[in-house]
């Protein structure tokens, strides 16, 4: 059984004809070939898979593609500018040491980039619960955080560290 | 996970006709964040698979003659943050603010998360504290269940094969009531508890006598718990250290849990003592400062 499904993703609408059962990251990683978003745990624990949908953060190993049906989406490949300028997040990522092997880094900067839009002005606990869903088995977190706050007062247009 | 034949009802008169028609062969959807993973696991595998993403209405908060009324389909996200819950009964905003994570919170649903009865799920626990009831709804018409006798086993409730959840309604605690909802987690934030407890107290506010007390308890039986005999021991009497242990040690008494990851089963029963003793003093004390 199949169904047709148009979702928007990174502003780009798509038309594809996925299995009922097709998860929504196999729909974004195999159908359209946006590999940038990776699966983790496969159960909605690690927060590699996340993606937002509606501008909401969501599992996308725990999403039938289905119901992506109609929905815009963000993921990692969307943001960055179209000439390859990194994001604020995935620039303080990079300035401040906030990756390591790289396998949570998508989720990570894509999560980061939900909070920010939704607090531009997070104290540290705030990113901490914002982020608790994102697991980084190197345990980078310190350098996570300091990171998301780099970000976060490089958007603010103040002096960063 | 196996294919399916999928509906997306867009009224709740379409999602009971699409219920009475399928029964058991027809799983509901809400958020999914539950059944996706026992699709994939194949515990479940439906034949049908309704969808209530599409669903107008059913996701109301609101407070009608002392009374708040969940539409069940309002994911915690928006339970946590709604600022009628978040003044009325902090507890329950405050339960739901610590389930999982926000990616989770984001899509999963009160009414969904309470039909998938996981014995340890958090806001259960919260909600028969508060004196929950549910309503259950097909096509033949609605009836109201206490939360306390929802439940019947692990991932089992009386829902029948063609009634949907469709609300969660419990009185606004009166004056001189405190609560609270305490979990102990020694793994992880966002792992489910070892043992969890939720506890209301009403005070005399002239004597500071205990006029009435609710006890209920996750993650130590197949189904969230009500603590009577801990309650009984409370009601009537002063906050005392021993009051306290007594009604830990009561508690205790009525747990049945297993053995897993989280700790062994007299690992938890110990565990259900002291977060009884804790919550109920948590309580106990948010009543009291009601009261002066």
């Amino acid at each position: 059984m199949t169904q047709t499904i148009t979702l928007r993703v990174n502003g780009k609408e798509h038309t594809v004809e996925v299995p009922v059962q097709r998860l929504l990251i196999d729909c974004l990683r195999y159908d359209l070939g946006l590999t940038g978003t990776k699966e983790g745990c496969s159960v909605g624990v690690c927060g590699a898979c996340t993606v937002l949908m509606d501008g909401q953060m969501i599992s996308s190993c725990l999403t039938l593609a289905i119901l992506a049906d109609g929905k815009e989406l963000r993921t990692v490949e969307g943001l960055a500018q179209p000439d390859g300028t990194l994001s604020p997040v995935q620039q303080a990522f990079i300035d401040y040491g906030g990756f390591q092997c790289g396998i949570c880094t998508p989720g990570m900067v894509t999560a980061a980039t939900a909070l920010l839009e939704a607090n531009p002005r997070p104290t540290e606990d705030d990113i901490k619960e914002w982020m608790m869903g994102n697991l980084c088995r190197c345990t980078g977190y310190y350098k996570i955080i300091a990171s998301i706050q780099g970000a976060a007062a490089h958007l603010r247009g103040e002096e960063t560290p | 996970m196996n294919p399916f034949a999928y509906h997306t009802p867009e009224t709740e008169q379409e999602a009971l006709t699409l219920l009475h028609e399928h029964g058991d062969e027809a799983k509901l959807m809400a958020g999914g964040t539950a059944l996706v993973i026992m699709m994939k696991q194949r515990l479940v595998l439906p034949e049908t698979l309704i969808s209530l993403h599409r669903l107008r209405g059913l996701s109301d908060v609101q407070e009608v003659n002392g009374t708040v009324h969940l539409g069940a389909l309002l994911t915690h996200r928006a339970a946590e943050t709604s600022p009628l819950l978040r003044q009325r009964l902090p507890v329950l905003a405050e339960t739901y603010r610590h389930v999982a994570t926000l990616r989770i919170r984001n899509v999963a649903t009160v009414g969904g998360a309470l039909a998938h009865a996981d014995p340890n799920q958090d806001p259960p626990v919260t909600l028969l504290a508060l004196d929950a009831r549910v309503q259950l709804t097909s096509v033949a018409g609605s009836r109201e269940v206490p939360l306390e006798s929802f439940f019947t086993d692990y991932y089992e409730t009386v829902l029948r094969p063609d009634e949907l959840l469709t609300a969660i309604r419990m009185p606004i605690p009166a004056p001189h009531t405190g609560s609270a909802h305490i979990k102990f987690l020694p793994r992880t934030a966002d792992d489910y508890a070892t043992v969890g407890v939720a506890a209301t107290v009403r005070l005399d506010p002239a004597t500071g006598v205990c006029q009435d007390c609710r006890i209920a308890l996750g993650s130590v039986g197949s189904t969230p718990l009500r603590a009577p005999q801990a309650e009984g021991v409370v009601r009537g009497q002063r906050l005392t250290p021993e009051l306290l242990r007594e009604a830990g040690a009561a508690a205790q008494q009525q747990t049945d849990p297993i053995s897993d990851t989280r700790g062994s089963a007299d690992y938890k029963r110990a565990m259900a003592g002291v977060f009884v003793r804790r919550a109920l003093e948590q309580a106990w004390q948010q009543a009291l400062q009601q009261t002066t």
